[in-house]
């Protein structure tokens, strides 16, 4: 009897705990997600309302003309042409990151060839130089071709592989039995065949990853935007906010109402592919 | 016809070999690495001895932008300050509360998985234009910030942005709140940690906090190490924030390097001395990063070393 009321209180007293747990990291939940439920509660109030009942989540006089306003965009293009534009910016580079990393990291690791070591390391060095020393050379590169003011300069760098990228799909091709690609090689498979036939096919958790990491950073990317892009017509999202919130200074709900929606490709993507994502920036930390 | 087969084979066997295949596949790899690399890296060291607008050629003036740099622009030092006033504050912070964040959500319940993404989503997105312009209005005069603390009775006229003593806090808070990709790191390493040690110390009579400390830390130090370098090394390269947010306003005060190089390359067209800077950047990067690895065998644990 004695016992059975202590583990009673055992597990009554656990489960408080866990309440208060619960209680706390909702909470907390709720303070982080805070910024971006006020986003869209201000996209639909009137802009009248937005800083006079900044602190209520629910719009009391809920209103649309912010998303209707907001996407008649700026000089003459609407927002349906950054988005196009972020669109066909983010596909090609993440397609381009993909492909091309795999192809690396295959190479890297799998083929025994001389010199694996030296572009290995190279590689991990890379990955640490700070991007803002090659900033201006690049930008003048760029400009002696004649790429300023096209996409380009925005896309063809994802056609060469990334470090990190070719690092995180290393790690899982190490994961495939070896035995695989020996097999297929005593049968008359040639390298290329085994990439191909083989581990291509088997890599495809890692490739999107890469490519839904690719896509998010190319999506959100401003500096890119900021050197390359000179007219309006060829503005991505991220610079046609920039552009627009300058533009329209007093029209708040304008410039929330297309935040928001700039936003929600990359909360899509979050939510298809949480585990990819989850994954690859966990394997980041193991390359250490 | 049986001959052109045979010199097929001969070139097909040669692009097998494993040195030539290697190479095919680290191909693109290495192009890029010389085109957008390797020869940016050298020529901006180049550049940076020269007085360079890009429409005329480079001009050789020797050591004069870095004179320039030390001596003459006051607002290199304003931003170089900023800059590591920025980095070392925020990135304790930042480190500490993913850490937490993370010993936290270790334990597994059922709404681990929604936490974990309600923490993660702000690092996903914080980066973007529309975050960065969302922030200006949650901590303007009249924004959410101040009238929720105007609700608990607290002082609700502060101006964050507008104040040289609270902007560049408001900046730091923007990206300690991003602390969601650190924290998934520091989550996967603690899952990592064999669950044996901790059954044996709790047998030892051990405690939560004595095996915190004497387990759990000691197994993470890798991955401190790790996040602490990327951490130093994206704080130094800020940009965005500062540069939608504040313009550097008010007063200099949240002027970052980057921006204040971007103005001098970009808006004054000082590519040559935009490149003297970018490369004084790299050295103290380099200086802290190496401070970091030196410092590391002090401190970090290696469990391969079986110390």
């Amino acid at each position: 009897m004695k016992v059975k009321n202590i583990t009673q209180s055992v597990s009554a007293r656990r489960r408080v705990s866990l309440s208060i747990y619960h209680i706390l990291m909702l909470g907390f939940s709720f303070l982080m997600l805070y910024p971006m439920l006020w986003l869209v509660a201000s996209s639909f109030k009137p802009n009248g309302d937005i800083f006079a009942t900044a602190s209520s989540l629910i719009p009391h006089n809920f209103t649309l003309e912010h998303y209707v306003d907001g996407w008649h965009g700026f000089s003459s293009h609407t927002f349906a042409t950054f988005f196009k534009n972020s669109l066909v910016v983010a596909l090609l580079s993440s397609a381009g990151m993909s492909f091309s990393s795999a192809v690396v990291a295959f190479g890297l690791a799998r083929i025994n060839f001389k010199g694996r070591n030296f572009w290995f390391v190279l590689m991990i060095i890379t990955m640490m130089l700070p991007g803002q020393v090659m900033m201006i050379p690049r930008f003048v590169l760029f400009d002696k071709m004649g790429w300023v003011g096209t996409f380009l300069p925005m896309i063809v760098p994802s056609f060469f592989a990334g470090g990190f990228n070719i690092f995180l799909i290393m790690q899982f091709i190490r994961g495939i039995p070896r035995d695989m690609d020996e097999a297929a090689k005593i049968d008359g498979c040639s390298w290329y065949g085994v990439f191909g036939r083989i581990i291509l096919p088997m890599i495809v958790p890692p490739l999107v990853t890469v490519g839904v990491l690719t896509f998010i950073g190319s999506w959100e990317d401003f500096m890119g935007a900021l050197l390359y892009l000179n007219k309006p017509s060829m503005y991505t999202v991220a610079y046609a906010l920039k552009m627009f919130n300058d533009s329209s200074q007093a029209d708040y709900g304008a410039t929330f109402a297309m935040s928001a929606l700039s936003l929600i490709p990359v909360l899509t993507l979050f939510f298809f592919f949480q585990k990819n994502l989850v994954e690859g920036i966990s394997i980041q930390g193991l390359k250490g | 016809m049986k001959k052109k087969t045979g010199l097929r084979q001969k070139c097909f066997s040669l692009l097998d070999r494993d040195n030539v295949a290697g190479y095919v596949f680290t191909f693109p790899f290495i192009i890029g690495l010389i085109v957008f690399t390797a020869i940016p890296f050298f020529t901006s060291l180049y550049l940076s001895f020269t007085e360079y607008n890009v429409l005329s050629p480079a001009k050789w003036i020797g050591i004069q932008n870095y004179k320039e740099m030390f001596f003459e622009d006051k607002l290199f030092w304003t931003s170089f300050k900023v800059t590591f006033k920025f980095a070392f504050i925020q990135v304790p912070i930042k480190l500490t509360v993913s850490l937490l964040v993370a010993l936290v959500l270790a334990r597994a319940t059922r709404l681990t998985s929604f936490y974990r993404a309600a923490f993660y989503i702000p690092s996903l997105m914080g980066g973007s234009v529309a975050i960065a312009l969302l922030w200006k209005q949650l901590f303007s005069r009249n924004g959410v910030i101040n009238q929720i603390l105007g609700i608990f009775g607290l002082p609700s006229d502060t101006s964050w942005l507008g104040n040289p003593k609270t902007a560049l806090g408001t900046l730091i808070a923007l990206g300690v709140w991003q602390f969601g990709s650190s924290m998934l790191i520091f989550l996967a390493s603690i899952k990592n940690i064999p669950a044996s040690y901790h059954e044996a110390a709790i047998v030892d009579g051990a405690g939560p906090v004595r095996r915190f400390f004497s387990i759990t830390l000691p197994m993470l130090t890798p991955i401190i190490f790790f996040n602490l370098i990327n951490q130093v090394i994206g704080a130094f390269q800020a940009f965005n924030s500062s540069y939608l947010i504040t313009q550097g306003k008010p007063l200099n005060s949240t002027l970052y390097y980057g921006v204040h190089l971007y103005n001098k390359a970009f808006n004054q067209f000082r590519m040559g001395y935009g490149c003297a800077m970018a490369w004084f950047m790299l050295l103290i990067i380099a200086f802290f990063t190496a401070l970091i690895f030196r410092s590391s065998s002090a401190w970090v644990y290696y469990e391969s070393e079986g110390k």
